[in-house]
């Protein structure tokens, strides 16, 4: 990426974003002290976020929905609808950025196709109508009115939607949000809460629990075959999920275009488990795990792409290439590989991570590398250095020691920022080459491994008890 | 660290198919060791058994010393590193708790080791950034 490129991405926000986020905070301040009780200020921030829907198919049922609510009958059904409005203003914030992204990066996206594939039904009515209404409690008590038990009141409708893979997405969403409540109750007297966070997880769960909404359909997707090089690993956990999420570039056979493409494996864990021991949970797929370790590309055969742009991993669809440096690949291949559309439920702000190679920067770092940036003459980013995962080497002070990096682009909280995935750096005069990938098939760094021998391997054990004592 | 107790399940060392559940309580520190079905382990009797003191061991691997010291709110002067110091500040006693509910709390927990891991993207754990390397 270079100077002007950057420098068109950080310009001005795209306009209206700023007033559209407003509708937003108005409606996510009636979360917070619950429906229920609703001031004018409240009722009104709901009647601007109707206004706001005015010109829209929506139109109708939000003025409808925002009108009942300020009466004082909160229902599932009206809730709904107003998530349904704050998810499409959120949606157009999106767009507006990922617009300016891709007219900066002069990145060609593939449309999203009209119809979308059918989503896969599924018989799991009475479970989303539960988490419903969790929800719906939720709201109508705020978040200053949650505690332990109206927490814990969601735990049987998790267990039971844990226990299907097709509905993984709203578990380990509602899993991640139960577990913030509790860990912030008494909500009443903590000092901040993260109020545009909670809305967002609590709209998508919602949206998640209608019929219908958010499962993929794998068998009905385009197959897909060719040398998949790899750009990088970005990890995302919470205390009982891990996701790992490589991003990378298709070579299909064939004339057609390259292709950029992810990847994820998620697995569920216990909070206990951190750091490199992750990597074990996902042992069954060495030949993955062994790419990213080996910095290899891939060859794959026939495996599911879905229309956002996700190949449905199968590893023994796959098998390992020859090396490929992230460097060269991003080099070569991304300014001409077609980016992939995104899925209407997932055109949220915080789902924005677009690869990009960033060079010939200076880096800098203040408070023991709690921020560092890059800057390009003039223009500067920040770092998304809270965003490096602990069980990759990738370090804050790799990253201020670094002169290369292929990294996400992401917007969070008005601005945008990088979050490296590799980083070429000088250490002790060395060029080292560093990546979240590096340790996939266990840690390389030897003092690492030797903590990590001592610690014993807690996810072998808890899986012998887990296998002793469930089945009694 | 729940319900104002350190609490945890200790296998036996010397039979596999038995555990125990031990719990410190935060505050006045008073201890329970027994097994799942509610039998009080033969070791704690007035003083620490050696489930309760692999379990402080543990979560002092597991949290830091300081963070469990102050979970339990133990008033500690100098350097703590073991289940050893910590004990020395810590004079509770042995307490009945009940077993059941911390048992059930760690089989709902160790369940979770048992679900399928699924290749089909996540897009919703993005709001879920990794746990830094920086902290």
């Amino acid at each position: 990426m270079l100077e002007t490129q950057l420098s068109t991405l950080l310009d001005d926000a795209p306009s209206g974003v700023v007033e559209t986020l407003d509708l937003v905070s108005g409606f996510d301040e009636g979360l917070v002290s619950g429906f229920a009780r609703l001031g004018e200020e409240r009722a009104a921030a709901l009647t601007a976020l109707a206004g706001a829907m005015a010109a829209t198919p929506l139109a109708d049922r939000v003025a409808a929905a925002a009108e009942k609510i300020a009466g004082g009958s909160v229902t599932e059904e009206h809730l709904s609808v107003l998530a349904g409005a704050r998810i499409a203003l959120l949606g157009a914030v999106h767009d507006a950025l990922l617009a300016r992204l891709d007219t900066a990066l002069r990145r060609t996206r593939a449309t999203w196709p009209q119809p979308p594939t059918p989503n896969r039904t599924t018989s799991a009515g009475n479970l989303f109508s539960g988490c419903r209404s969790w929800l719906t409690e939720l709201a109508i008590a705020g978040w200053r009115g949650v505690d332990h038990d109206l927490i814990s009141s969601s735990d049987q409708v998790l267990q039971a939607l844990l226990a299907d893979p097709a509905l993984r997405r709203l578990a380990v969403l509602t899993d991640g949000l139960a577990t913030e409540l509790h860990a912030g109750s008494p909500i009443g007297t903590m000092e901040r809460l993260p109020v545009r966070r909670w809305a967002d997880l609590w709209t998508r769960a919602l949206l998640l629990s209608q019929a219908g909404a958010g499962t993929d359909d794998a068998q009905a997707a385009e197959r897909v075959s060719g040398r998949l090089l790899i750009l990088g690993v970005d990890v995302h956990e919470h205390s009982t999920a891990v996701q790992i999420q490589v991003h990378g570039v298709l070579e299909s056979a064939g004339d057609s275009p390259s292709r950029l493409v992810r990847t994820s494996v998620a697995a569920a864990k216990v909070d206990t488990i951190v750091g490199p021991a992750l990597w074990r949970l996902l042992a069954n797929y060495p030949v993955l795990l062994g790419a990213l370790a080996e910095r290899r590309s891939l060859e794959i055969t026939d495996l599911p792409l879905l229309d956002s742009g996700d190949l449905v991993w199968q590893d023994d669809r796959a098998k390992a290439g020859d090396p490929a440096d992230p460097f060269v690949t991003a080099r070569v291949q991304l300014a001409d590989a077609v980016a992939p559309a995104v899925p209407p439920l997932n055109r949220h702000p915080v789902g924005i991570a677009e690869p990009v190679l960033v060079e010939g920067y200076t880096a800098t770092s203040s408070d023991e590398h709690s921020t560092v940036t890059f800057a390009f003459g003039n223009v500067t980013i920040p770092v998304a250095v809270d965003r490096l995962p602990s069980c990759g080497p990738l370090t804050p002070q790799l990253v201020a020691a670094s002169s290369a990096c292929v990294g996400l682009l992401r917007w969070d909280g008005g601005s945008w920022s990088l979050q490296p995935l590799v980083v070429q750096a000088t250490v002790k005069r060395k060029p080292v080459v560093s990546y979240t990938g590096d340790w996939a098939m266990g840690p390389t760094d030897p003092k690492v491994a030797k903590a990590e021998a001592k610690a014993g391997d807690a996810v072998a054990v808890l899986r012998e008890r887990a296998g002793r004592l469930l089945r009694k | 660290m729940a319900d104002g107790r350190l609490q945890g399940v200790v296998s036996s060392g010397s039979d596999i198919e038995r555990v125990y559940v031990s719990s410190f309580a935060a505050g006045t520190h008073n201890f329970n060791c027994s097994t799942n079905n509610n039998r009080p382990c033969g070791g704690a009797h007035g003083y620490t058994c050696k489930h309760l003191d692999l379990l402080l061991d543990e979560a002092i691997v597991q949290y830091g010393a300081d963070r469990v010291a102050r979970y339990l709110r133990v008033e500690v002067d100098g350097e703590v590193t073991s289940a050893r110091d910590l004990l020395r500040h810590m004079n509770g006693t042995n307490e009945r708790m009940p077993a059941a509910i911390v048992f059930s709390r760690f089989l709902r927990h160790l369940s979770y080791l048992e679900l399928p891991v699924v290749t089909e993207p996540v897009p919703e754990l993005h709001w879920f950034p990794a746990m830094g390397a920086a902290r």
